[in-house]
C-alpha cells in the first residue's frame, strides 16, 4: 500500500553562526504514521522541529509540511498542523470548557462547530463532572489527554509532540498511547520528539539524531534487529558510543 | 536503620500528599521510590531532609529524628533536589567550593569521594553552571551533594530529563558510591530505572503500593503475559478489549501485554478470535513480565 | 566564621555577574539625580506668554518691554481679540495670557488706576501659580521704579528672605529625595530580589539542608547590599556638591552614619519582603507598590506632609522615609547636628529593630 509523504525533508540544514544546529537531514513520514524524532538534548531536535512547524527559517535544504513549503507557506503550514508539548499545554487559569472554547478559537473554527467538538470531548474523555473546573486542578494524567485532545480540535494533518508523556504514570502513559493509535488509525500524522527511548518503542518509525545529523532511521524492531539489543534504549546507547 | 519512616502523613490544606508511609532503609543500601509524577516522592524527601514536618507519624535519618534533631540531619546528610539547583551564574569550580565552604569542608578533604565524578567535568571548571549540557549538571550537583561526605545521599528524580547515556553513567556512579558505604534513596519516575536499585516501594497518589527487590515484585505478577502483535495496532486494541476472556491488555512498544481470566488459555483461541475481526500478521507469545507490568497491577 | 565569608563571597559573584543590574544599580542613582537637577524642575525660565493689548501706549509697551526682557519670558504671540485668547492657548504653545485694558496709561495717570489680567493655563497648577508670582512681582517692581521720588502716603513693602535655599534651587530639594528612593530601592528590592531567587532557583533548598544557620543566610545577603548602598549614598552626595553646587552644611560624618542606619531599615524591610514572597516578580512588586509609592507620595519628598489630609498625615509618620528626609534635609539644608534629629533618629532606629525582629521571627528554617 504506498500512502502519501506529509513531512519531506531533503538536506535540511540550520545553522547558527559555523555551527550547524541541523546538519542536512533527510527523511519523509507518511500519511497516518507514528514517527518518532529521537536525540539527546542539544542534539538538534527542536531546532529541525521548529524548521518544520514554520516558526524557524532553514538555512538550506528544502522541506515540506503538509504539502507546503517551510520558506514560504509558513501560514498554511500552521494552519494544518497541531502542537502539544508538556511545557506548555493548557490555561490552568481557564476551566475544561474554556480551554477548549479558546483553542477552538484560534483555529478559526465556528462557534456550533466548536459547541460539537467540545460535547465529543468531554464524553469521549469522560469529563462530563469536571468540565467546569479549573484545568489546573486536574490529575496530569488528564491534563495531558486533555492537552492531546485540544491539539487535535481542528483536524490537523499532522501532530507534533513534544515529549508527551514524560512522568506521568504508567496507566495513564498508555491510554495516552491508545489515543495516539487512534488518531493514527483515521489518518493522522504524529510526529513525537522524545528523549525518553521507551516512548520510541511505540512508534512505527524511528529517526535517532545525534549532533545535528539524523544516524539511525528505522522501525524499532529493525534497529533493535542491527544493533542486537533488546530495547531502544540500548539502542541508543550503542550509537552513542559509537560516534564517539 | 539509616532511614526509618513510619505512618508518614503529609497534606498541603485539602490535598493528601503522602499518606500512612512506612519503610525502611538499610545502611549502605541503594533504595529507590519509583513513581509518576505527583505521586509524592518529593513530599518524602522533603520531610526526610527536614524541609517539611510530617503531620502524623514519625521518621529519623541517620537515627536522628526529623523534627527534633533537624540541625543535626542537616549536618549529615547530601541533597539534591528535583530541578537543578546550583548557581548558574557560578562557575563548576566556585560552586563546589561554596557548597564545601558552607560545610565547613574543603574540595581537597574529601576529594577521594567526589575524584572519579569530578574528573569528567573538571576540563570545564571555569565554564558558569548554567552554560553545562544537562548530563555535566547533574554529576555537578551530584559533587556538591557529596562534597562534606553525607553518611546518606537523597536524590530526588536526579535523571528526568537527562539523555540516555548521562543516565547509564550516572547510576554506574551511585552504585560506586554505594560500595563506599553510603546510603542512597533515589526516586525516579522510569520504571526501567527501578532493576537498578537493591530494593524499591513502588508508589502512586501517595500511597506504597509495594516495597520489594526489584525481583521479587516482579515474580509476584499473578497472570502470564502474552506479547502480542498485528498490522493494526489501535484495531488490535479494540478487538482485545471486546474479547470476552480478557484480563488486562496494555500497549507495550510494538506489541501490547495481554493477560488472561482463564488458567487454561489456548493461544489458538485468541488467535483466531483477532483473525475474525480482520487482523494479520498476528504474533501470540508468552513474555516476561517487568516492573511496569507490576506497577500497573497494583495500581489498578 | 569561614562558612559565612563564603556565603558573602558566592553573593558578591552573583552582583558582578549580573552586569545589567549592576549597570541600572549604578545607572540609576546618578540618572536620577541628573533629571530631577536638569530637567524636572519647579523653576520658571523662558516660559512662551502671549499678550493682548488695547490700549498700546507707552505704559503697556514699557512694560510689556520690562517682561520680554525678563529671563522668565517670552512673548511668543500678540494678540488681536479676545476671541482669540482660546485659540491661543488651545495650541499648547503659551502658558499665559496678559491682557492690557483700554487706555491703560490714561487711566493710571488719571485715576490712579489701570487693570491687567493675568490668565494661565492651570492644567499644571504649580507652574500657573509661579508664573503669576513672576509676573506679579516684575509689575510691582516696575511699579516701585515709577514712584522713585513720589511720596506715597501709605505703602507696605514687604521684604522676603529665603533661607536655607536662597535661589529657591528645586535640586536641593530633589536630592534628599532622590536619596532616600534610591537607597530604599537598592537595598529593600534587590536583598529581597536576591533572597527570593534562591527560593526559585531551588538553591534555598540545598541551604536549609545544610550546616548555615538562618541569621547567616539573611546577614550574607545584606552585607554586599551595604557596601553598594553605601557607595550609592557617596555618589549622590558628590553629585550635588560638585554639579549642583549644594552646599552640605551639616556634618558629612553624621549625613553618613544616618545615611548607613536607613540603609539598614531598608535591608530589614527587604528581607521581610522576601518572606512574604515566593516568587522574584512577586519581590519586585511589593517592593514598587509597597516601598516607592509611598516614598515618592507620603514622605513628603514631593508633596508637603503639612498639606496632607489629617489620616494621611498619621499614616505618613509609618514611613520611615519620612524621617530620613527630614534628617537629611536638616544636615545637608540647615547644618544641624544630631541635637535637632535625635527624635528622627531614634524613631528610625525603633522601626529597625522592629523590622529585624519581625523578619527574624518570620523566616523559616523549613519550606512552610
Amino acid at each position: 500500500m504506498k500512502k502519501e509523504n506529509v513531512i519531506v525533508a531533503e538536506e535540511l540544514t540550520k545553522a547558527f553562526g559555523d555551527f550547524k544546529a541541523v546538519n542536512a537531514i533527510s527523511f519523509e513520514v507518511k500519511k497516518g504514521e507514528i514517527f518518532g524524532f529521537l536525540g539527546a538534548n542539544g542534539a538538534g531536535k527542536t531546532t529541525a522541529m521548529k524548521m518544520l512547524i514554520g516558526i524557524s527559517k532553514p538555512s538550506s535544504g528544502q522541506a515540506t509540511v503538509a504539502g507546503f513549503d517551510v520558506y514560504t507557506q509558513t501560514e498554511s503550514i500552521k494552519k494544518n498542523i497541531g502542537y502539544m508539548s508538556q511545557k506548555f499545554a493548557l490555561y490552568d487559569d481557564l476551566t475544561v470548557k474554556e480551554n477548549i472554547t479558546f483553542f477552538g478559537g484560534i483555529y478559526g473554527l465556528s462557534r456550533a462547530k466548536i459547541k460539537e467538538k467540545r460535547e465529543q470531548l468531554v464524553s469521549e474523555l469522560g469529563l462530563e463532572n469536571i468540565s467546569n473546573k479549573l484545568v489546573g486542578s486536574l490529575p496530569l494524567g488528564w491534563k495531558q489527554k486533555l492537552s492531546f485532545s485540544v491539539s487535535l480540535l481542528h483536524e490537523p494533518k499532522i501532530v507534533f509532540l513534544d515529549e508527551p508523556t514524560g512522568g506521568v504514570d504508567p496507566i495513564t502513559r498508555r491510554q495516552f498511547w491508545e489515543m495516539i493509535y487512534k488518531a493514527a488509525d483515521q489518518g493522522t500524522t504524529i510526529f513525537v520528539t522524545t528523549h525518553y527511548m521507551d516512548e520510541a518503542e511505540y512508534c512505527d518509525r524511528v529517526s535517532i539524531m545525534v549532533e545535528g545529523k539524523i544516524e539511525a532511521l528505522d522501525t524499532p524492531k529493525k534497529l533493535k534487529e542491527q544493533f542486537k539489543v533488546d530495547s531502544m534504549n540500548d539502542v541508543f546507547l550503542k550509537l552513542a558510543r559509537n560516534i564517539e | 536503620m539509616s532511614i526509618s519512616l513510619s505512618n508518614i502523613s503529609k497534606s498541603y490544606k485539602k490535598v493528601k500528599a503522602v499518606q500512612d508511609i512506612s519503610f525502611d532503609v538499610e545502611p549502605g543500601e541503594l533504595f529507590g521510590l519509583i513513581g509518576p509524577d505527583g505521586a509524592g516522592k518529593t513530599t518524602i524527601f522533603r520531610i526526610l531532609t527536614t524541609l517539611l514536618i510530617p503531620d502524623e507519624g514519625t521518621a529519623t535519618v541517620a537515627g536522628f529524628d526529623v523534627v527534633e534533631d533537624y540541625k543535626a540531619i542537616r549536618n549529615a546528610v547530601g541533597y539534591m533536589p528535583g530541578r537543578f539547583s546550583l548557581y548558574q551564574d557560578l562557575t563548576v569550580e566556585e560552586n563546589l567550593t561554596f557548597f564545601a565552604t558552607i560545610f565547613g569542608t574543603t574540595i581537597e578533604e574529601n576529594y577521594d569521594l567526589i575524584e572519579d565524578i569530578y574528573v569528567q567535568i573538571e576540563p570545564f571548571k571555569d565554564r558558569r553552571a548554567g552554560k553545562l549540557s544537562g548530563g555535566m549538571k547533574q554529576k555537578l550537583a551530584l559533587c556538591c551533594a557529596l562534597i562534606h561526605k553525607p553518611k546518606v545521599l537523597f536524590l530526588d528524580e536526579p535523571t528526568t530529563g537527562v539523555d540516555p547515556v548521562s543516565r547509564k553513567e550516572f547510576w554506574e556512579m551511585l552504585k560506586r558510591l554505594q560500595k563506599k558505604g553510603i546510603t542512597i534513596l533515589v526516586s525516579t519516575p522510569y520504571m526501567d530505572e527501578a532493576a537498578l536499585c537493591d530494593r524499591i516501594a513502588l508508589i502512586q497518589d501517595g500511597e506504597i503500593l509495594d516495597i520489594d527487590t526489584p525481583k521479587a515484585i516482579v515474580s509476584k505478577f499473578p497472570k502470564t503475559i502474552y506479547n502480542v502483535g498485528a498490522n493494526n495496532m489501535y484495531k488490535l486494541i479494540q478487538a482485545l478489549q471486546s474479547y470476552k476472556h480478557l484480563y488486562s491488555v496494555f500497549p507495550f512498544g510494538e506489541f501490547v501485554h495481554y493477560t488472561d481470566k482463564r488458567d487454561s488459555f489456548q493461544i489458538a483461541d485468541l488467535k483466531s478470535y483477532l483473525q475474525n475481526k480482520g487482523l494479520a500478521n498476528i504474533s501470540i507469545e508468552a513474555a516476561q513480565p517487568n516492573i511496569e507490568d507490576a506497577f500497573m497491577e497494583l495500581a489498578k | 566564621m569561614k562558612r559565612f565569608i563564603g556565603f558573602i563571597k558566592k553573593e558578591f559573584y552573583h552582583i558582578f555577574r549580573d552586569r545589567r543590574s549592576l549597570f541600572i544599580l549604578f545607572g540609576m542613582p546618578i540618572a536620577q539625580i541628573l533629571l530631577f537637577g536638569f530637567a524636572i524642575t519647579n523653576e520658571i525660565n523662558n516660559v512662551d506668554i502671549a499678550v493682548l493689548d488695547h490700549s498700546k501706549d507707552a505704559t503697556t509697551e514699557s512694560i510689556i518691554n520690562k517682561i520680554s526682557t525678563s529671563k522668565y519670558f517670552t512673548i511668543n504671540e500678540l494678540i488681536a481679540r479676545e476671541a482669540d485668547i482660546e485659540t491661543a492657548f488651545k495650541k499648547g504653545k503659551i502658558k499665559a495670557v496678559l491682557n492690557f485694558e483700554k487706555d491703560f496709561s490714561r487711566n493710571l495717570i488719571k485715576e490712579q488706576h489701570a487693570t491687567i489680567q493675568i490668565i494661565t493655563d492651570a492644567t499644571d497648577p504649580n507652574t500657573a501659580n509661579s508664573i503669576t508670582n513672576y509676573i506679579n512681582a516684575i509689575l510691582q517692581n516696575y511699579q516701585q521704579d515709577k514712584n522713585k521720588g513720589i511720596v506715597v502716603e501709605y505703602q507696605i513693602v514687604p521684604q522676603t528672605r529665603m533661607v536655607y535655599n536662597p535661589e529657591l534651587k528645586s535640586v536641593f530639594m530633589f536630592v534628599p529625595g532622590v536619596m532616600t528612593i534610591i537607597l530604599m530601592l537598592v537595598s529593600a528590592m534587590m536583598t529581597s530580589i536576591s533572597i527570593t531567587r534562591e527560593k526559585e532557583l531551588g538553591t534555598m533548598e540545598i541551604l536549609l539542608v545544610s550546616p548555615l544557620k538562618p541569621f547567616q543566610v539573611i546577614i550574607g545577603k545584606v552585607v554586599p547590599y551595604i557596601f553598594l548602598s553605601v557607595i550609592n549614598a557617596a555618589v549622590i552626595v558628590l553629585l550635588s556638591i560638585f554639579i549642583f553646587k549644594m552646599p552640605v552644611q551639616g556634618s558629612l560624618f553624621l549625613l553618613g552614619l544616618e545615611s548607613v542606619l536607613f540603609i539598614i531599615t531598608s535591608l530589614a524591610l527587604g528581607i521581610l519582603i522576601s518572606t512574604i514572597s515566593e516568587t522574584q516578580q512577586a519581590a519586585m512588586m511589593i517592593s514598587l507598590m509597597g516601598l516607592m509609592l509611598p516614598v515618592i507620595l507620603l514622605s513628603g519628598f514631593i508633596f508637603p506632609i503639612s498639606s496632607m489630609p489629617v489620616p494621611l498625615q498619621i499614616i505618613s509618620n509609618i514611613i520611615p522615609a519620612k524621617w530620613f528626609i527630614i534628617i537629611i534635609k536638616g544636615i545637608m539644608l540647615k547644618g544641624v547636628g544630631m541635637a535637632y534629629v535625635w527624635k528622627e533618629t531614634l524613631i528610625l532606629i525603633g522601626m529597625t529593630i522592629f523590622f529585624i525582629g519581625l523578619s527574624v521571627k518570620k523566616y523559616k528554617i523549613r519550606l512552610e
